[in-house]
């Protein structure tokens, strides 16, 4: 099971995590990420670990 | 007397569109190296993707801010108190936290949502641009024209600057980043852009609009002083202004050197999203990220470098950092480049990037499906690069259709 956690403290608003991964990733009224699952489908694991990669701010983790 | 070099410092030098081979040299070698700025000043010039990357996420040992009593030679003495007020509000010379809670206060006026709703606008300046250009028929100077105008006339709309006042705007703004220019009289249109700043400001505080300092004003007002809102709003001017505009420049004048990747981008919707970022990482226009400065004794690639000692980072280099990507010489607007340094990294990461994307995405396909004959009405070797600059890009680009 993968989950990703977001730091919303260290979000900086790129915006790099709703490119990668919009049906994981989406940002609030003020730009600062919201996570939109409990759990990464199958089939969104690579482009949020994509996301993570692209975050400037390292704002996002994986935890497996 | 101070003699202008004749070239440019080493990493703001270039072939067209490629970074000098003295950075790649530096990049396949030390990886680090000192070299001279456009000041004369000594700094540390980081070529490879990965440093630069720790560099730029390393705020607490790289700072943006700088030590009392840092000058810069050549700069004629200002006095305390209004280099002070020229400091304020400038995200880009601030460190965490100060940095997050200014930051914090734009965020919302550049989410990806509120790009989708500025989209409608965007389309009408561009058109209105095309409009103008179909009009006055070929041949015509397209950073003039349309590369130019885009940009200013968003920001414009943006900032709430009025119509009647925009081209002094334009103009204005244009010249205050030209190093070609002494630096007295830049120092002279910066004043001047504040007291326009200032004015826009002072119209803010009685009356806010529905423009970035209408919002500032209304949601953050008792916390920002003038000075700070004018920092903020002149900031914006000159990031949104200068850079999407080269872009817009270079990038039509890639495409025109590479004309399959110009007819994908011309007659396939989807092509445009990762031709952007593409494009981003191949022009990388910003030559260096504002320069930071150790606050500790260091090691970049193994190479000591002390506290106190400035660090630029050279944007280009990273982008084609085999290390980062395949065949990084190459044009391929179809890989799309994730992970390209265009916009910088950590928490300066560009605030505008949404709105630059948006931009972009639109007029790049407009600009080609209005005029599908585009071609250059010059010689390629007759096109004005413009290397004496903080940002790369062209002076002008002469085509016809």
């Amino acid at each position: 099971m993968v989950r990703v956690q977001a730091d919303r403290d260290v979000c900086i608003s790129a915006g790099n995590c709703v490119m990668a991964a919009d049906a994981v990733f989406d940002q609030d009224d003020d730009g600062i990420v919201v996570v939109l699952v409990d759990e990464v489908p199958e089939g969104e694991q690579d482009h949020v670990r994509e996301a993570v990669r692209l975050c400037p701010s390292q704002a996002l983790r994986v935890a497996d | 007397m101070t003699q202008a070099p004749e070239l440019p410092p080493l990493h703001m030098r270039r072939d067209a569109f490629n970074p000098t081979p003295e950075l790649r040299k530096i990049r396949e070698t030390d990886g680090v190296r000192t070299v001279t700025n456009a000041f004369g000043m000594k700094v540390f010039l980081v070529t490879r993707h990965e440093d630069i990357k720790d560099v730029l996420s390393d705020h607490q040992r790289f700072s943006n801010t700088r030590p009392p009593g840092f000058v810069v030679p050549g700069a004629p003495n200002v006095p305390e108190e209004e280099q002070t007020s020229a400091r304020a509000g400038n995200l880009l010379g601030l460190d965490p936290p100060e940095h997050q809670r200014l930051r914090r206060m734009l965020t919302a006026e550049f989410t990806i949502r509120r790009m989708k709703r500025l989209e409608p606008r965007i389309v009408e300046i561009v058109e209105a641009q095309l409009d103008a250009m179909e009009k006055a028929g070929p041949p015509a100077d397209l950073v003039a024209s349309f590369a130019l105008p885009i940009p200013s006339l968003v920001i414009c709309e943006l900032l709430g600057v009025p119509y009647d006042d925009r081209d002094d705007f334009q103009r204005r703004s244009a010249r205050q980043l030209d190093l070609s220019i002494p630096m007295a009289e830049r120092l002279k249109l910066v004043r001047r852009g504040r007291e326009y700043m200032g004015s826009l400001v002072e119209r803010a505080r009685q009356q806010p609009g529905e423009d970035i300092l209408g919002m500032l004003v209304r949601e953050h007002g008792t916390e920002l002083t003038d000075d700070e809102l004018i920092g903020v709003a002149g900031l914006l001017l000159l990031a949104g202004h200068e850079t999407t505009s080269n872009m817009l420049g270079l990038g039509t004048l890639a495409l025109l050197r590479h004309p399959d990747q110009l007819a994908a981008v011309r007659d396939d919707p989807g092509a445009i999203g990762p031709a952007v970022e593409e494009m981003l990482r191949w022009l990388s226009i910003v030559h260096s990220a504002i320069p930071r400065i150790t606050t500790t004794d260091v090691e970049v690639a193994g190479v000591p470098i002390p506290a106190g000692q400035l660090v630029f980072v050279s944007l280009p280099s990273g982008n084609r950092d085999p290390d980062f990507i395949d065949s990084p010489e190459v044009l391929d607007i179809r890989r799309g480049a994730p992970g390209h340094l265009a916009f910088g990294h950590g928490v300066h990461h560009c605030l505008g990037a949404p709105l630059a994307r948006m931009e972009m995405r639109i007029a790049f396909p407009a600009l080609l499906r209005r005029f599908p004959t585009l071609e250059l009405a010059e010689d390629f070797e007759d096109v004005a690069f413009r290397s004496f600059h903080f940002i790369y890009g062209l002076r002008s680009l002469e085509v016809t259709w």
